[in-house]
């Protein structure tokens, strides 16, 4: 009988591993077709590119404007059958952007092109892109470059600068200097981001209030009106959400509390500064917020389930980047003509401050064909691929005249209205350098202590003396 | 002999070597200089952080909760399957599910479940029972986080520990039973004195298999939690000085002294038990 029940326990314990082996393999099998899918050449493989980095179907795009042709095409046209890998983006509309811009961009000139989507999450991100230079690796020739990390990466990026000079000029000047390493152009800037207040016109019209807060105690008095209002119809409401997710992100949202209380920026003058009265006083306003005017699980919250919420109609004010505003007025939104956008809240007597975000292209020094890269940069940088990204996607250009293009601006109306309300403030990476992240880890850790409880006073010591460690290089 | 050494010093020793080699140096990812040898500056720094601290406490918390209930509950499903009823194979079959999902799947799973919005628990909690007036953010609360993750470690190896439990059962021969059963000792008494003494073995082998498995605890808590401060586990705190950070020479150190804290439960446990008595 002992016999008869072991060999009965080792036929469940094989089930289970043949279970799990078969799920592997699965999983294993279907990104091997899709590798071979992208290596067929360009004119075979129409969902190619589309397909090589989802392991299931993808769903059908909702874009329907088609991407502008390559203007750079004849000569992008001489590296015809060069394969390049584009490290490209994950985030709401924007991961469907790249593949399409990169499958006309094959058509057009026979380079072929493999789209990855990166980490969803920066600080990942980073670590992601830190280990591929560190064994000089060939996988990934272009790759998108947050604004903060030129100057950590810039020894292993190509110098733009004697293609892509000429096309640089017509960005705007700033974007460029913070790409340009000891004289090289180490990025090419291609989209910029600030955060921004989204609010719904519908429900603080309803409850009287004729414009958008514009002190952090108009937005907390109007959320909790509107909440106690609304609790009867709609008790899943929430009033405020942010990106409270112990992340990059949350450096980015703290960012704003502290210099929008007067609290500085993390680090003036080669200084940490953190470590002020009006710092604490912000984060400690950020806490009350957290299960009273924010849900209890914002701590968890980056930017898509943030925009998930408040796009199914389920929160008053969001704090998101402009991306966000092109999926609210999608046809399929809860919350279409809705919402509007305002410069995020202040103290009296302070400015409002959107953290500087965005992203640039760069390209790999390991590439094995760095000349095709340059040619998929030039595209998705030029003023047609900004125009097409800013009308799709509510991405804010970093062509000047794009910027002022009429079509841009119907599409993001609230560029200019917005832009000249509030303080575009950066995150402290020329200081710090190749140990950013070090520091926005010490900072993001220290804010979600606070957000858990822990008195501000108590934790910004501590925040102060882990970042100092970050300044000596 | 030497094959067999050779390979356990290229497979094993060789990477601790080298660990413990750079836990002392000031090596990092991306420095364009050469690493240089610190001294034990690493070590001092060590025991000043309060977050390796936490991470220990933590860790040796979730340890000690987990294999505890563990052990209890996969006694309990092990004695169960044990007996005879009918449809026994496909029960033993079915309770190897939840050890066999991947881990970042089954938290990411849980984690929707725990989900202050739209999860279940919340959903049948507040809007069917109405035991509570508001909705609990069971992974953001400070007070709730460490048992939610502590749930899904249970759920996820109770069948394994059930599993070897099981195969030390099966070995203990029934005729010890039956003697028993003649001399009219009661239930519990076979149980205390034939089973709980013959399964010592299965159960230091099954203890220390997930003793090891909880202190290295990684993926329930970075799919969970991320980088959230309070709640790293030591391996998500290496991991983070490690690969976020890249500073190879403090995450060496970090990676020693999980080791060490590691080695101090296996002598433990072999001290208390004694194997070689058993």
């Amino acid at each position: 009988m002992n016999i008869r029940s072991n060999r009965r326990v080792f036929a469940a314990a094989a089930l289970a591993l043949v279970a799990q082996l078969a799920a592997g393999c699965r999983g294993g099998g279907e990104t091997k077709g899709n590798e071979g899918a992208a290596q067929k050449p360009a004119t075979t493989s129409a969902a190619g590119t589309g397909t090589a980095a989802t392991p299931a179907a993808p769903p059908p795009t909702a874009i329907q404007l088609p991407a502008p042709a390559v203007p750079n095409a004849a000569e992008a046209k001489k590296y015809a059958g060069a394969k390049i890998t584009f490290y490209g983006d994950s985030v709401g509309i924007m991961a469907e952007l790249d593949k399409v811009m990169a499958k006309r961009f094959q058509d057009d000139t026979g380079i072929e092109v493999r789209v990855v989507p990166r980490p969803k999450e920066a600080t990942e991100t980073y670590a992601a892109y830190q280990r591929m230079f560190q064994g000089q690796s060939a996988d990934v020739d272009v790759m998108t470059v947050d604004v903060i990390w030129p100057g950590a990466f810039a020894q292993n990026l190509v110098d733009l600068g004697p293609k892509l000079g000429e096309a640089a000029k017509g960005h705007v000047q700033t974007l460029i200097e913070n790409s340009t390493v000891d004289g090289k152009l180490v990025a090419m800037p291609w989209f910029t981001d600030f955060g921004i207040l989204y609010y719904r016109t519908d429900l603080l019209q309803k409850y009287g209030f004729a414009k958008a807060p514009e002190t952090w105690d108009e937005l907390e008095a109007q959320a909790k009106k509107i909440l106690e209002g609304e609790k009867a119809t709609n008790a899943a409401l929430t009033g405020f959400v942010w990106q409270g997710k112990a992340y990059e992100g949350l450096t980015c949202n703290a960012l704003e509390w502290v210099y929008s209380h007067g609290g500085g920026t993390l680090v003036d003058d080669k200084k940490i500064t953190v470590n002020n009265p009006q710092a604490a006083k912000a984060l400690t306003r950020a806490r009350g917020w957290v299960g009273g005017i924010s849900p209890a699980g914002v701590t968890g919250y980056t930017e898509e389930e943030v925009r998930n919420v408040f796009q199914t109609g389920n929160a008053v004010f969001m704090r998101n980047w402009p991306y966000a505003y092109a999926l609210g007025n999608d046809e399929k939104s809860a919350i279409k003509g809705k919402f509007d956008v305002a410069p995020l809240p202040h103290e009296p007597g302070q400015k409002s401050a959107g953290t500087a975000g965005g992203w640039n292209l760069a390209v790999s020094k390991y590439s094995k064909s760095p000349d095709a890269a340059i040619e998929l940069v030039r595209y998705l940088a030029s003023p047609e691929g900004q125009r097409y990204r800013a009308i799709v996607g509510s991405v804010v250009p970093t062509v000047t005249a794009m910027q002022a293009d009429a079509e841009v601006a119907k599409k993001i109306p609230f560029l200019e209205k917005v832009r000249g309300g509030l303080e575009v403030v950066p995150r402290p990476s020329r200081s710090t350098g190749t140990r950013y992240n070090e520091a926005s880890i010490a900072f993001f850790q220290g804010v979600s202590q606070v957000l858990s409880g822990k008195e501000a006073s108590a934790v910004l010591p501590g925040v102060e003396q882990r970042m100092t460690r970050t300044l000596e290089q | 002999m030497a094959p067999a050494l050779l390979c356990a010093a290229f497979v094993a020793l060789y990477p601790l070597a080298r660990t413990f080699y750079l836990s002392f140096t000031n090596a990092r990812f991306g420095d364009p200089n050469p690493a240089k040898v610190v001294g034990a500056r690493n070590y001092a720094d060590l025991v000043s952080d309060v977050f390796f601290r936490d991470a220990v406490v933590l860790t040796v918390l979730f340890t000690v909760v987990t294999v505890l209930a563990e052990l209890v509950l996969g006694l309990l499903v092990a004695l169960l399957v044990n007996t005879r009823f009918r449809g026994r194979g496909g029960v033993r079959a079915a309770m190897l599910i939840p050890w066999a999902i991947p881990t970042v799947i089954s938290a990411q799973m849980w984690k929707w479940m725990f989900n202050d919005v739209y999860g279940v628990f919340n959903d049948i909690l507040v809007n069917r029972l109405h035991l509570f007036p508001k909705a609990i953010a069971f992974t953001a609360e400070e007070s709730t986080s460490f048992w939610a993750a502590a749930i899904v470690d249970i759920w996820k190896t109770t069948p394994f520990m059930a599993l070897l439990l099981l195969a030390g059962l099966q070995l203990i021969p029934s005729d010890l039973y039956e003697a028993a059963r003649v001399d009219g000792a009661t239930r519990w008494q076979q149980f205390v004195k034939i089973t709980l003494p013959l399964l010592r073995p299965a159960m230091l082998v099954a203890l220390i298999f997930r003793t090891l498995d909880a202190l290295r605890v990684f993926d329930v808590f970075y799919v969970m939690f991320g980088n959230r401060p309070d709640t790293m586990t030591m391996a998500t705190y290496a991991q983070q000085t490690l690969v976020s950070i890249s500073d190879i020479g403090y995450g060496s150190a970090i990676s020693i002294a999980i080791f060490l804290v590691i080695g101090i439960f296996v002598t433990l446990y072999i001290v208390v038990f004694r194997p070689e008595e058993a």
